[in-house]
């Protein structure tokens, strides 16, 4: 196990090295550049800011010293929002995306699970057909629709929740609503499949037919072998959405990370764009080293290597 | 039988989970409670700053998080809106656009106009409570050629003064800027520059205090504990990405003015989402309208309209070939319907443009300058069918009879607000006179570059004034200046701006930038198409604010009537569309753009 982990962080070192060069030079191939503006500055001004944040100097030389930088913890200041550094950036915003996240996973792990299982166990029935027609529109229906929506009738006619901010418990409801919806949606597909499948296999019978009783045949046999399928999903889709939703964030106005993935690439703030991908390239690979453990855990027959 | 009972605990299941994930929700928002030290109820008015309990709070959107409200740093409309609140430079502008008095109770130009001597008031306080001086303006200034700072608008702002050329290489003792003594603050010009006022008003050269700036470097304007200020409002708590609070400064000279206890700007991004926030009542003022609303709100009283010193314009690479033919040039222009584009198209939110220089920018005499431009009369004629006739005739003038022979031109704009829109309304207005145009969207940060570096046959174009002296609008057909994207050069509209910049008598200078815009609109050197206007929705009970044609609103003196008459007797006159956008007043005041961007 704990040489698993240890190649798995060797790996992880090269994949994000990798994903870092080739953000650092496609970057830099796109037109513009972050001193732009529609008025032009002065070329002693332009020059004084590439001289100061060291755009002047070769490619080479910039990716050297940014990895050299980066590999010492220094991800930089920004280059457009003067005064404040990329690890202050996201370590300011990350928790509020996170927190928001975390809950909305929680929410579609919580709706997603048990609605799968009673899909695949009333398969064919009324309450299978309502499930799917609901995780049909979850998957169909992109998230700024439900927000637009969700705003118009509880903010706006109802008046019922907030429409902007995210101070109180009140505040949550409407963009949780938004971020677990697809998430919810494709875990109850993926719940409802694989719990199919399971009840279908032979040991299910075989539990049933040495009388075990019907939850411990639910919980102990099937759930255990159905959930892999949720597990491997879940992993990378909490690294996305504890990064933040560019959409629902800035419906909302919520002060998250999401939107400064976009804002810094159409900025051209080069530092700020490699710290996001960084970061975000980091929590994936987490996520997934996290993944294979977990699978671990609910099935001893993997084994990792 | 069991199933259903697999089936209700499952549901049991999913009830329990929820509960435990509101009641997660319940604690950060108490941990986000006691940050606030407030009731954080944001339908409340006094949400948010601790002090506000009872007070008066506006809640304002402007803009998004705004990039920098560093005054030497910032070079967008926003973030100048903001720092206009928290700092005030020796001059300031009145209601009427007029200069008064800022931290200077007085101030006098010598007979050359060279020397400009700026008295300070008595007992001038940082909003930390220490002493402000006239050598806090010396560094101010000086910190704003730094090479090290590079401030994008020294430039425009210092140019003029003595010695900027040595301090922007470094040598920041070579700018004459000077106190003899602590009340007391001089600067000698390089030639003199008569509207060099509204360049002491203009947010760039507030004063900074140094002590904050050496202990805290840059970062001292990102955090409300290190950001001093010298204006009517002072930041008392900042949440990135959500809102901007600003209290009253009591250390202000003219405190005992100031009415509302403190100023909320929500930093919101999305149109849509500030306009649910006022619908809401969560927000008294919004500048951001989703224009798909417009519609419904033009005659409603709580929407208005009102003109800004800018023009929408489009570039023609006048370097090349057909666009180097100024009958080609003016054929594009005479196909235009402006009136269509700026009312139908753009909803009314922008003005038709039959000049270069539209509304709200001066002439030396301080009146309006389009009053005198052209004898009077509009460079370009508003009548559509004799203008497309006239098109058809220069096009055949220049050697492309119903547009036989020439290329397929190309029309370059990013993606935003109305460009789209007006691009396929110029495909189709010069495909009327034959003329075969393709439209090529750009993102953003491309668009840019490609416009100056003249990769384009026509592209949008737009300028937003920094003060309101119509030289701020015609330089940018200067052959050498940075911002002549489509490289418009002639030799007659450099020697009227050459003469506009040296002559000290206002009549001749008023006369040569007339000369120029008869130039420019004469070779066609860029096509206007319609005047920038601010568009914005505000409540009827905030009193007292206005809006000035710099694209700035003036929340200082404003007051919020709560229905108890107490606003209404001290209240200044409040804002009217028709009543600003009346004013002649001489005005003068710095912006810039990010109109653009939007």
């Amino acid at each position: 196990m704990l040489k698993y982990v240890a190649k798995r962080l060797v790996l992880a070192v090269v994949t994000i090295w990798a994903v870092a060069t080739l953000t650092f030079f496609l970057m830099n191939m796109v037109p513009g550049g972050p001193f732009l503006s529609e008025k032009a500055i002065s070329p002693q001004a332009t020059a004084a800011l590439e001289a100061k944040y060291g755009l002047d100097k070769p490619l080479g030389q910039r990716y050297l010293t940014y990895m050299s930088d980066a590999a010492h913890g220094d991800f930089g200041d920004s280059l457009k929002q003067r005064g404040r550094t990329v690890a202050g950036i996201i370590s300011s915003k990350f928790p509020v995306s996170a927190r928001l996240g975390g809950i909305s996973v929680l929410v579609a792990l919580c709706f997603g699970i048990p609605l799968g299982c009673i899909a695949a166990l009333n398969r064919g029935k009324f309450l299978d057909s309502l499930i799917s027609v609901v995780s049909t529109c979850g998957i169909a229906v992109p998230s700024f629709v439900i927000c637009t929506l969700l705003m118009y009738f509880f903010g706006v006619n109802l008046r019922l929740l907030p429409t902007m901010g995210i101070t109180t418990w009140k505040h949550y409801i409407m963009p949780v609503a938004a971020l677990s919806f697809y998430p919810m949606a494709y875990i109850m597909r993926l719940m409802r499949s694989s719990m199919l499948d399971v009840l279908g296999q032979d040991y299910m019978r075989t539990a049933k037919a040495k009388g075990v009783a019907g939850f411990w045949i639910l919980f102990k046999h099937a759930l255990r072998n159905a959930i892999l399928p949720v597990v491997t999903y879940v992993g990378p889709m909490l690294a996305y959405t504890v990064t933040g939703s560019f959409v629902v964030e800035k419906i909302f106005v919520i002060p998250g990370l999401g939107g400064e993935f976009i804002g810094a690439i159409s900025g051209r703030d080069y530092t700020l764009i490699m710290g996001t991908t960084i970061f975000l390239a980091t929590l994936i690979i987490i996520m997934n080293v996290v993944v294979d453990i977990v699978y671990k855990l609910v099935d001893p027959r993997i084994k990792l290597k | 039988m069991k199933k259903r009972v697999i089936t209700l605990f499952l549901a049991a299941t999913m009830a329990f989970g929820l509960a435990a994930c509101g009641g997660g929700g319940d604690n950060v928002a108490d941990n986000v409670q006691s940050d606030n030290g407030s009731s954080a109820d944001d339908g409340d008015q006094a949400a948010g700053t601790p002090q506000a309990a009872g007070g008066k709070v506006l809640s304002v959107q402007v803009g998004s998080d705004p990039e920098t409200i560093d005054p030497a740093l910032n070079s967008a409309v926003d973030g100048g809106n903001m720092i206009l609140h928290a700092f005030e430079g020796l001059l300031t502008l009145d209601e009427g656009g007029n200069l008064a008095e800022g931290q200077a109770e007085s101030w006098e130009t010598d007979e050359e106009g060279l020397t400009w001597t700026f008295h300070l008031r008595d007992g001038l306080k940082w909003s930390d409570g220490t002493d402000l001086t006239a050598n806090d303006f010396v560094y101010s200034w000086k910190r704003v050629c730094d090479p090290e700072v590079a401030a994008p608008y020294a430039e425009t702002v210092l140019g003029m003064v003595e010695g900027y050329a040595d301090a922007v290489e470094g040598n920041l003792d070579a700018l004459k800027v000077e106190a003899p003594d602590d009340k007391t603050f001089v600067v000698k010009l390089t030639s003199p520059c008569p509207y060099f006022g509204s360049l002491a008003a203009f947010a760039t050269l507030s004063p900074v205090q140094q002590g904050t700036i050496d202990t805290n470097g840059d970062a001292w304007a990102i955090d409300a504990g290190t950001y001093i200020c010298n204006g009517p409002f002072y930041i008392s708590e900042w949440r990135p990405g959500a809102y901007i609070m600003m209290s009253k400064n009591p250390n202000y000279w003219n405190a005992d003015a100031i009415k509302l206890d403190a100023i909320k700007w929500n930093l919101i991004e999305d149109p849509n989402a500030s306009y649910s926030a006022y619908q809401t009542e969560e927000i008294m003022m919004i500048k951001d309208v989703p224009t798909e609303e417009i519609p419904s709100l033009s005659g409603s009283d709580e929407f208005y309209i009102d003109p800004i010193i800018g023009t929408y314009y489009l570039s023609l690479n006048t370097q090349k070939e057909p666009f180097n033919d100024v009958n080609v040039r003016k054929a594009l222009s005479l196909a235009i319907d402006r009136d269509y584009v700026a009312n139908t198209l753009m909803q009314g939110t922008y003005t038709p443009a039959y000049n270069f220089i539209g509304p709200g920018w001066l002439d030396t005499d301080g009146t309006e300058f389009i009053s005198k431009a052209n004898g009077g009369q509009p460079y370009i004629s508003s009548d559509h069918d004799a203008n497309i006739e006239e098109a058809k005739k220069l096009l055949s003038d220049a050697g492309y009879p119903d547009g036989q022979g020439l290329p397929t031109i190309t029309y370059s704009t990013n993606d935003a607000s109305y460009h789209k829109v007006v691009a396929e309304y110029l495909q189709q207005a010069w495909a009327e006179i034959g003329v075969d145009c393709q439209v090529d969207i750009v993102e953003w940060a491309s668009f840019t570059p490609i416009r100056r570096n003249g990769d384009f046959d026509s592209s949008r174009n737009g300028w937003v004034g920094d003060y309101s002296d119509a030289s701020n609008m015609l330089d940018l057909f200067y052959s050498s200046n940075g911002n002549n994207d489509g490289k418009f050069s002639s030799p007659d509209y450099d020697a009227a701006m050459d003469i506009s910049r040296t002559t000290l008598d206002a009549a001749e200078r008023s006369e040569a930038l007339h000369k120029a815009e008869d130039v420019l609109l004469e070779e066609m050197g860029c096509i206007p198409l319609a005047y920038y206007n601010d568009f914005w929705l505000q409540r009827k009970e905030l009193k007292g604010s206005w809006h000035g044609t710099n694209g700035y609103w003036y929340f200082m003196y404003a007051d919020i009537d709560d229905g108890t008459g107490s606003a209404e007797d001290e209240a200044p006159t409040e804002v009217e569309p028709e009543a600003s956008s009346e004013s002649l007043e001489p005005t003068t005041e710095i912006l810039e753009d990010t109109t653009e961007q939007q």
